[in-house]
């Protein structure tokens, strides 16, 4: 398994990161908002996607969760030969990977500091599709409404209401991905 | 000095990968958490502070061999700086530039915003060189980190009350506080308060960078930003009571220059690109026929450097 874990990491750090990233950077902006991103091939269970993130924004200075089915010992391999970062604990992550089901509880996450609200962590949820329809997303970065098929509404609109703080989210599924950080106001359903 | 970009002896946009990966981390919480200002690790780059250092690293993180770039400071494509840092770019990451804001994928930009409206997708760099604005109600950071985080704003209250009762007005006129979001009050970077509106509800996403004092801040799109005021005295923008002397142009901020020393003076567009378009366009202000725009003298200037195959 060892030759699995030297692959599918980026042929082109620079540029194939710097794509990946603005990608990353408008889902963010603009929540709810599906983008492509290529250029990972990490072992399944990982998606695409959830590589792409990993390989754009994870090092060795970044605690990473793997929760589930995704915390076997290929992608433990890929995750030590590509990005160098720690595994850790779900209430140290600052990046945490699997499915909804498998990250829940997320209060364990950590939601920074009211003095650093920065120090926080993000999510990445592995979803089997990802659709422009389900609960209606409204905040900053939404010009006036969009939607997103979100597995859930409660845990979103708990972690909104702790704004400033709060976990922020990148949804993943294939090669695309949405954002939804802590400032998108989710509609109850 | 252009076979180095082709060389490769830069990598793409001069940062390396691990720089990059924690600049980029910073600018998505800085997203997620509108007007709080997000510390991160600035690199020292070959420019001195004070000149963009954080503009630039940020500008660095976002860029793609795609984007096309435009670099303004004070509203013009042609000064030192804002000529400098597009030679950066175009050396180490070889992308294309433009001076048409309605063109450019990515905007850096010191102290202006620019006067063609932005559009979706597009990104605006700002430079910051304080980007905390209590910093100078309160020396202390631990003190100023504790007012953000009780969102304990009285004192800048106390500052814009302070200009009323000395001046009966509000006389902060440039980097002019804002509320965002209804939560955290916010430094524009030393923008003059007419750009302050544009700042809200803008299209484009606005990242801004202040490498000195290490610290990334954003305004995702269609973000709500409030610039202070009381009830009695509202926010008013300002600017110059003339019309631009080049293109005549009555609504977009002036640049006052000294023409002689006999007490002569003009008004132009502090945004040149704005400027020169109206031009193009057949407008024509005071002095618009025989005057040479500032744009073109600084053209001429431009003209007496030797030329790098890099730049334009």
């Amino acid at each position: 398994m060892i030759a699995d874990a030297l692959t599918g990491g980026f042929t082109d750090a620079p540029l194939q990161s710097a794509r990946a990233f603005r990608e990353i950077l408008e889902a963010l902006a603009r929540p709810g908002t599906i983008r492509q991103v290529s250029g990972a091939r990490p072992p399944p269970p990982l998606s695409t996607a959830a590589g792409v993130v990993l390989l754009v924004l994870a090092d060795p200075t970044t605690g990473v969760h793997l929760a589930g089915a995704a915390d076997r010992p290929a992608v433990r391999d890929w995750i030590a030969f590509h990005l160098g970062a720690p595994l850790v604990r779900a209430e140290q992550a600052d990046f945490a990977v699997g499915t909804w089901t498998a990250l829940h509880p997320v209060t364990r996450f950590r939601i920074g500091r009211p003095d650093y609200p920065d120090r926080s962590a993000t999510l990445i949820v592995e979803c089997d599709r990802l659709v422009n329809h389900g609960p209606a997303l409204t905040g900053p970065g939404i010009e006036t409404a969009t939607w997103l098929n979100l597995p859930e509404t409660a845990a979103f609109r708990a972690n909104h209401g702790l704004f400033p703080l709060g976990f922020d989210t990148v949804f993943t599924a294939g090669d695309r991905l949405s954002g939804l950080p802590r400032t998108t106001r989710v509609e109850k359903i | 000095m252009s076979d180095d970009t082709q060389s490769g002896a830069y990598t793409f946009a001069y940062l390396d990968e691990q720089t990059k990966r924690m600049i980029r981390r910073a600018i998505l919480k800085a997203l997620a958490i509108p007007g709080y200002q997000v510390p991160f690790a600035s690199r020292e780059m070959p420019m001195p502070y004070g000149w963009g250092t954080g503009g630039v690293q940020v500008t660095a993180a976002c860029l793609t061999p795609e984007d096309r770039l435009k670099v303004i400071d004070q509203g013009a494509d042609d000064t030192t700086n804002a000529v400098s840092i597009r030679r950066f770019f175009q050396r180490t990451a070889g992308v294309a530039t433009t001076e048409a804001t309605m063109d450019a994928t990515i905007i850096q930009t010191r102290h202006r915003i620019p006067e063609t409206p932005l559009t979706e997708g597009q990104i605006l760099v700002y430079q910051v060189p304080i980007p905390e604005p209590l910093r100078f109600l309160e020396p202390r950071e631990t003190e100023t980190r504790k007012m953000h985080e009780l969102e304990e704003y009285g004192l800048m209250h106390v500052k814009l009350y302070e200009d009323i009762a000395r001046h009966g007005q509000i006389a902060t006129s440039y980097a002019y506080p804002v509320k965002v979001e209804g939560h955290y009050v916010m430094d524009p970077s030393p923008i003059p308060k007419f750009d302050n509106p544009k700042l809200s509800g803008n299209p484009a996403t606005q990242l801004f960078g202040a490498g000195r004092e290490q610290r990334i801040y954003a305004l995702p799109p269609w973000t709500d930003v409030v610039s202070l005021d009381f009830d009695d005295h509202p926010f008013e923008t300002s600017k110059a009571p003339h019309d631009c002397d080049l293109c005549g142009a009555k609504d977009s901020y002036l640049d006052e220059v000294i023409t002689d020393d006999e007490g002569g003076r003009m008004f132009v567009c502090s945004d040149t690109d704005f400027c020169a378009g109206r031009r193009a366009e057949g407008h024509e202000g005071r002095l618009g026929g025989d005057q040479k725009s500032s744009k073109t003298f600084a053209n001429s200037f431009e003209g007496i450097w030797p030329a790098t195959a890099g730049a334009r």
